[in-house]
């Protein structure tokens, strides 16, 4: 055991051939595994790099038209370009007029795990249908697992142009 | 440390007795051509990683499969390379898989005790074969398109059967959306799993047997 070195009369600058042999193919196989494994990464992840971007005003109606103290829903959609294929997105939000000049605009996605919450009238809260999540008129939270209010559109994304209403939506 | 988690698996798993059975087993002096059945092993495993990658996009239905082909092609990044590389990978799979069946012909390693072996081999073969036909059409473009007619129509050539055949194969009269989520679910799971178990077992009979030494003159 100890002195097996004994034997080996092998010099340090000669390799032999089984060891040359397996550098090889431990060489060449990395070489390969690489060319193939990182672009492969590459391409697994490449939708999330190329995620499209959204960034478009849009107009949620004539303003006079909303009625004071009442969150009311506002739908649109939205197409996207995604692969090779055309999306149409739905979006939903909830403007509560408060008085001519003072209107909130609130996200209806949830912040708790973004189901879509609903408007309920006699509980004068905002309700997730997903966990029970509420919210209050303003979109703070009452209850249930959200971590924060409901997102709002606010200051420079909101604007008023000749009577109708329209938010800045950003995204990507 | 390295060494302590070889031992724990070592004796848990053998992976010496496995590493002895299958990568350090004697052979007969070495020879170029019988490489070739390694090189078949690996083009296979080589078209399942880049198969499955190409899964992540393709969609097999006749209204998006060529426009997901051409967003690999051209919106994806190195998706010319994982599908060129399945691609030619396919035409040297059935290249090198009938060039290690000739080898095997000629020095007739086909003999006692290996004819399970050789069956087997066949029976691979046609699965190369069946996944290069099935592959064909997924493109969904003029060429597969016709290819598969014509192929399918060679199909249909067989006496009395033949009109079933066609129909089977093609899932009703004509190509449809069912011909190809039929050929993609052959290509994507039929196929690949039934050549899962014939390789093993191939592989299993060669570790077994051994390798078989050429033939000489006295032979």
């Amino acid at each position: 055991m100890a002195g097996s070195h004994h034997g080996s009369a092998v010099s340090y600058h000669h390799i032999s051939r089984r060891d040359f042999v397996k550098l090889t193919t431990a060489a060449l196989g990395t070489i390969m595994g690489a060319v193939i494994g990182l672009p492969a990464i590459d391409y697994l992840i490449d939708p999330a790099l190329k995620a499209p971007k959204t960034d478009a005003w849009i107009p949620l109606g004539k303003l006079e038209k909303f009625e004071v103290g009442k969150p009311a829903l506002v739908t649109f959609t939205r197409s996207k370009v995604n692969g090779w294929e055309k999306t149409v997105n739905s979006y939903g939000v909830f403007v509560l007029k408060k008085s001519d000049t003072d209107v909130l605009v609130l996200s209806n996605i949830c912040t708790h795990l973004s189901c879509r919450v609903n408007w309920k009238e006699d509980r004068q809260e905002y309700v997730c249908p997903c966990h029970d999540a509420q919210f209050g008129i303003n979109g703070e939270v009452l209850g249930g697992p959200p971590p924060r209010p409901l997102d709002r559109f606010s200051g420079e994304q909101v604007k008023v142009e000749d009577g109708t209403l329209f938010i800045h939506l950003l995204e990507g | 440390m390295w060494q302590k988690i070889y031992a724990w698996l070592d004796e848990r798993l053998s992976l010496n007795g496995i590493y002895k059975a299958v990568l350090d087993r004697p052979e007969p002096k070495g020879n170029w051509w019988n490489t070739l059945g390694s090189a078949s092993l690996f083009l296979f495993l080589l078209q399942g990683v880049t198969g499955i990658l190409l899964t992540m996009y393709y969609t097999p239905s006749p209204d998006h499969a060529y426009d997901s082909i051409q967003y690999i092609m051209n919106g994806m990044t190195f998706g010319w390379l994982i599908r060129g590389i399945h691609h030619w990978g396919s035409s040297l799979m059935v290249l090198v898989v009938f060039i290690h069946m000739v080898r095997v012909f000629v020095t007739a390693s086909y003999k006692y005790p290996r004819e399970l072996t050789w069956i087997i081999g066949v029976g691979l073969l046609i699965c190369t074969l069946g996944m290069g036909f099935t592959g064909y059409l997924l493109p969904f473009n003029q060429k597969s398109y016709w290819a598969t007619t014509v192929g399918a129509s060679i199909a249909g050539t067989v006496p009395w059967l033949g009109n079933f055949i066609l129909k089977v194969l093609r899932g009703g009269a004509d190509i449809s959306a069912l011909t190809l989520s039929r050929f993609f679910s052959a290509h994507i799971w039929i196929f690949p799993a039934a050549m899962a178990g014939l390789i093993g077992v191939h592989l299993y009979l060669i570790i077994k047997h051994g390798e078989s030494e050429f033939p000489t003159k006295e032979d």
